[in-house]
């Protein structure tokens, strides 16, 4: 291989396909527990499955989003990052990958919530990151003014590094003698890790709106500057609407109750702009990746709503300790993440700009049906859980997760029918990404 | 742009800065009930990391939804510690049997009882106010 001419943003972006597949894989094994308890138990079971979908999911995510922003900053900024650093970084990526995946097989964990695994491989993922921050900082400094999106990129990448670095806290006895501040802290890491990756991704979102529609005001507007730093702003702070419940001191409950509801400035925005919405998606529909955006904006309208709902203290004890949350988690990983990954694969990998096949046009509108369908039947089985947590005369646990059985036939069906879906995205993009490793496009895509 | 934009960026990494700190700095103060060995229950929460027993189940509503919420397990468990014992030993129709030596099995009861002493999990047992706040009951 030519190394001079790398692409070291689509190597990241194969890396993340591959992940993504791995993801859908354990996420229909860990689907399976939920109607056929015994499955791989002593195997696996969820207790490894759990976190083999979660990892996988995250490294799909991470490793996609460090391509967007390694080929949206090569474009910005017209000059290569270094290929050396690039490479050692992507290394070390996979060396973290392995000893993470053989330690779930080894049922060696870090029992921490969402994204856990046994703190020395944290160590390579640091290091990683350092690079990372090495080589943005190495082309950002020769770009003068900067889009919106460059500083969610930069916000991105340094909180993950600092949320990332406080989320092995528990390592040192001060801070897990208490069990209260270490759930705390361990939600504070969860909120903002979350926002940090979300910055990545919504800013690469903003780049391809940016270079499909040809205007270049899109990235450099007072509004794009405001709901960025509204964004920040909930990064930062919001964190303490997952721990109402939590016997956390009150400032810090209120403190995510009050900048929560900050939110509605960006749903009101969505619904305000609704009609130019509109006409942006007749005039792009025609364009494959523009659609993923498209349906991104969908699936913001409908977890916002979802989310500055939960954020209220009163309805969020109906919703805490449900499936609700799930529906929320899997919503925005699956329907914005995702979506806006999927599109930045196809500008990214695909010199040609791609025509929309018949089997990618039936696989995309069954991937927004299925998820749909996915999302209502994990929030249904989740507002019964909550109906039952307040009742009066409780049935047993297993009596009300048998009740839901319904809710999880239709969530696997569903889950099903996204795997497949995803993975014709994923087969497709990876049978024609071959040339992509060495191509540094442009995307001169401008209507 | 840039310049304010930038000075906005810094102000904000400050207070962020700021609230961390004091987070770290300042333990959340937790109700002190003497139920519990400390220094077990401290061993007791790395066993519970180190059986991944939140992908299961929740401490205060927050974890896996698999099983049940276990934050009051030990006040509320009516046969006691014996059938909780059992249970983990053995292993249930989804819950998988651990082999947990007596020596971890005690630690995790000691950080149960922590988690125990810390207050209610159990939704009815909140109360709203007007705000739309919710406050535990106790």
């Amino acid at each position: 291989m030519n190394n001079y001419k790398l692409n070291i943003g689509n190597l990241f972006l194969i890396s993340g396909l591959v992940m993504l597949m791995a993801a859908l894989l354990f996420g229909l094994l860990a689907a399976i527990i939920y109607l056929s308890p015994g499955f791989l138990k002593e195997q696996l079971g969820f207790v490894s499955l759990r976190p083999l979908h979660v990892s996988s999911a995250m490294f799909w995510i991470i490793l996609s989003a460090t391509g967007c922003v390694y080929n949206g900053l090569r474009i910005t900024a017209k000059e290569q990052p270094s290929l050396n650093i690039g490479m050692v970084q992507w290394l070390l990526w996979l060396l973290a990958i392995a000893g993470i995946f053989s330690s779930y097989f080894l049922k060696k964990f870090g029992g921490r919530e969402y994204w856990e695994f046994p703190p020395v491989w944290a160590l390579p993922i640091a290091l990683a990151w350092l690079l990372f921050v090495f080589n943005f900082y190495g082309l950002v400094k020769k770009i003068r003014k900067w889009p919106v999106y460059v500083w969610m990129w930069l916000t991105g990448i340094v909180f993950f590094l600092f949320t990332f670095t406080e989320n092995y806290l528990w390592i040192i006895p001060y801070f897990r003698e208490s069990f209260v501040t270490d759930m705390t802290i361990q939600w504070k890491v969860n909120g903002s890790l979350v926002g940090a990756w979300n910055q990545m991704i919504y800013g690469t979102a903003f780049f391809l709106m940016d270079k499909i529609s040809g205007n270049k005001k899109t990235g450099q507007n007072n509004m794009a500057f405001a709901m960025y730093f509204l964004g920040l702003f909930n990064l930062m702070f919001n964190w303490g609407h997952h721990i109402y419940t939590l016997p956390t001191e009150k400032y810090i409950r209120y403190i995510g109750y009050i900048v929560s509801m900050t939110e509605w400035v960006f749903f009101i925005k969505i619904l305000y702009s609704w009609k130019s919405q509109v006409n942006t998606i007749n005039k792009h529909y025609h364009h494959f990746a523009y659609r993923f955006i498209m349906a991104s904006d969908f699936w913001v309208f409908l977890n916002m709503g979802q989310a500055v709902l939960m954020s209220i203290p009163a309805v969020n004890i109906y919703t805490h300790g449900t499936h609700v949350t799930v529906a929320h988690a899997m919503g925005t990983t699956i329907g914005i993440n995702s979506m806006i990954l999927l599109a930045a694969c196809f500008e990214f990998l695909l010199p040609e700009k791609t025509l929309p096949t018949k089997t990618l046009t039936i696989s995309f509108w069954m991937l927004q049906g299925s998820l749909l369908v996915f999302w209502l039947s994990l929030n249904t089985a989740g507002i019964l859980k909550g109906l039952w947590q307040l009742s009066e005369q409780r049935s047993s646990y297993s009596q009300m997760t048998e009740s839901l059985t319904p809710y999880f036939i239709s969530f696997f069906i569903s889950g099903i029918i996204l795997v497949i879906c995803f993975t014709v995205f994923a087969v497709y993009l990876l049978k024609n990404s071959r040339k992509a490793i060495t191509h540094l496009s442009e995307l001169n895509h401008h209507e | 742009m840039k310049l304010k934009a930038r000075h906005t960026f810094l102000g904000l990494c400050f207070l962020f800065l700021v609230y961390s700190f004091s987070i770290y700095l300042t333990p959340i103060s937790e109700k002190k009930k003497e139920t519990f060995d400390k220094t077990a229950s401290v061993r007791g929460k790395l066993v519970w990391q180190n059986y991944n027993c939140q992908s299961c189940h929740q401490l205060f509503g927050l974890g896996g939804y698999l099983g049940p919420d276990l934050t009051n397990v030990i006040s509320q468990q009516p046969m006691g510690l014996v059938a909780l014992r059992a249970i983990i030993k053995s292993g249930t129709k989804q819950m998988p049997a651990f082999n947990l030596s007596d020596g971890e099995f005690n630690d995790l009861v000691e950080f149960l009882k922590s988690a125990d002493a810390q207050g209610k999990s159990d939704p009815r047992s909140f109360k709203t106010s007007s705000d739309g706040m919710i406050e535990s009951n106790e």
